[in-house]
């Protein structure tokens, strides 16, 4: 099962002086779970925040679908369908449900350059059949953001990444500060993408979380890629021995 | 019944909406019953339009999660700009476009200078209150020109309109530039990024929300409105002078403040600031009327706009931790 939807081929990143990526190389095979783990500072935030569009490698090739994609921006990303769920979550806390879960790609009743005229009705129902899409049942599309658990926040994210058809997420340290039934729900949400044939990008600190949800476990150290194994011919003693 | 009790509640004006209520039964009562009378409120209703209009930009700049405290000085430099022009021979709709086009020139400035050196917005507009101010004196030469009346269309701005010629044509602007700004903030796809921007810079960004253009378009916005204010107001006294507008920055952001805008950004609304606007003139106004002492003046601004935001994050408090039932599903 060799059918790369993401090849990222030898990419370099320095950062004011430190080499923060030594010609990273990696296939994401498309459906799988990809586990990403290592220390901090071991290169894989940075590597994350290359595949969504919030800095640009310095050397280095991303192919997407097998052709050489250049991603610019967070926009350019989501258009590629790749979205990624941030460890400080990428929601407005004082907003409501219905409006995180369209920020940036609003459906307008009419539009002018790129403005226009918010359509709160399909917000709100949309917002409703995508949360419950994914198993999570909350009171009303108008709750804000900040009132809800972690968990629940993670949950709106993946609705929100499903919603748009997303073809890759990548969740960066999606169960921090979570308690362990919330962590079992998002790892939840994980398998789930699985079964829906979206592809998963796990980064993570905990191996017990990596191995309860993932297909293939990639450790990164010192901005290299240390070890790259199917889940099922290694184990979480032989990952935390390299690291 | 609970649930819409807690969705006021959650509403940031409320406080100083229940205040505003509160404030005119006391003048109302304290002057013997003048303070609502027609001549009274045709007073208010004339003058309340300048400074509500720069709170509007005020407050939509600070939900987008910046300051401008160069407002004061743009509601003199550009009908100063206007006046000069005309005093050189321009017609009024030239020089009034060109006023305001210098207000959009000071609004991208200090949009610019914050985003691009990365500085906080509280001190580049600082720097711009006093440098805009300095250019309203340097423009007008040192003495004040006067306005041409015969040239001017005093029936599109500050002729007394409407029924009983109750309000100034100024106030129709306000209504119209307040539902405007209302409607870009709560129903447009701009106002989300806005609220965005302004509620969670990291969030907005990663999503893809170009926050530098939303931020640069709310300090221009905010510019303007400044501008168009201090226009009105000049055309009501008849000739600009350099001091004009003195403390309008930090009285819009109490407006602002008292209408439940929150100084970290993302919350607040535009009837909010108006509200916030409409008290503070009602409290200098009212002390007027009732015979207060109207030294006490601003020491009544401050410690309502204390009291408001404390009132504010205490009912927000209270409607948050309101429990109502979830739907059985």
């Amino acid at each position: 099962m060799t059918d790369p939807i993401i090849q990222v081929k030898d990419l370099h990143k320095w950062y004011s002086g430190v080499h923060a990526l030594k010609g990273v190389s990696l296939d994401i095979n498309r459906g799988e779970a990809l586990g990403l783990v290592g220390d901090n500072g071991a290169g894989k935030s940075t590597l994350i925040n290359i595949l969504s569009g919030l800095h640009r490698p310095d050397q280095g090739q991303i192919l997407m679908d097998g052709r050489p994609v250049d991603i610019r921006n967070p926009k350019d990303a989501m258009g590629l369908g790749i979205e990624t769920i941030y460890q400080y979550n990428s929601m407005v806390p004082i907003m409501s449900i219905a409006r995180n879960l369209f920020i940036g790609r609003e459906p307008l009743k009419f539009s002018l350059g790129g403005l226009g005229w918010l359509d709160l009705k399909r917000m709100r129902e949309d917002s409703v059949a995508a949360i419950a899409d994914v198993d999570l049942h909350l009171r009303s599309p108008d709750a804000l953001v900040g009132e809800l658990s972690g968990g629940q926040r993670q949950g709106v994210a993946i609705a929100r990444a499903m919603h748009f058809r997303s073809k890759v997420m990548i969740l960066d340290e999606p169960t921090n500060h979570l308690s362990v039934k919330e962590t079992n729900k998002v790892i939840g949400f994980v398998r789930g993408l699985r079964d829906q044939g979206v592809t998963a990008i796990f980064i993570s600190h905990n191996m017990h979380h990596v191995f309860a949800c993932c297909d293939r476990v990639v450790a990164m150290a010192l901005g290299q890629v240390v070890l790259d194994k199917r889940i099922g011919d290694t184990s979480i003693e032989e990952v935390q021995d390299v690291l | 019944m609970r649930r819409l009790l807690k969705l006021a509640l959650q509403k940031p004006e409320l406080a100083a909406t229940l205040l505003l209520l509160l404030m005119v039964l006391f003048f109302q009562v304290r002057s013997g019953g003048v303070f609502l009378d027609y001549n009274n409120l045709r007073g208010i209703l004339g003058f309340l339009p300048e400074m509500a209009l720069v709170a509007i930009g005020v407050t939509l700049l600070m939900i987008a999660g910046e300051f401008d405290l160069s407002v004061g000085s743009v509601f003199a430099l550009s009908p100063m700009t206007m006046a000069v022009l005309m005093v050189a021979g321009w017609s009024f709709w030239p020089a009034f476009l060109v006023a305001l086009l210098a207000c959009v020139v000071v609004g991208l400035l200090n949009g610019w200078l914050t985003i691009w050196f990365d500085i906080p917005s509280f001190i580049t507009t600082l720097g711009m209150m006093f440098m805009a101010r300095s250019m309203t004196v340097v423009v007008s030469g040192g003495f004040p020109p006067r306005l041409d009346f015969e040239l001017i269309p005093e029936h599109l701005f500050v002729a007394y309109v409407g029924p009983g010629e109750m309000f100034r044509a100024s106030f129709l602007w306000l209504v119209a530039i307040a539902v405007i700004v209302g409607m870009l903030l709560s129903r447009t796809n701009f106002g989300n990024w806005v609220r965005a921007t302004g509620g969670f810079l990291p969030a907005a960004q990663a999503m893809g929300i170009p926050t530098h253009r939303v931020k640069l378009a709310c300090f221009v916005i905010c510019s303007v409105l400044a501008g168009l204010a201090g226009i009105i107001q000049v055309l009501r006294l008849g000739s600009p002078l350099p001091s004009l507008g003195m403390g309008y920055e930090l009285q819009a952001v109490s407006a602002a403040v008292i209408g439940g805008t929150s100084l970290s950004g993302g919350i607040g609304s535009i009837i909010g600031g108006i509200i916030g606007a409409t008290l503070i003139r009602v409290i200098d106004n009212g002390m007027v009327m009732s015979q207060i002492d109207g030294t006490w003046f601003q020491f009544a601004v401050g410690a309502l706009t204390i009291f408001a935001v404390v009132g504010n994050a205490w009912l927000r408090k209270r409607g948050r931790a309101m429990k109502v039932e979830t739907d059985p599903k």
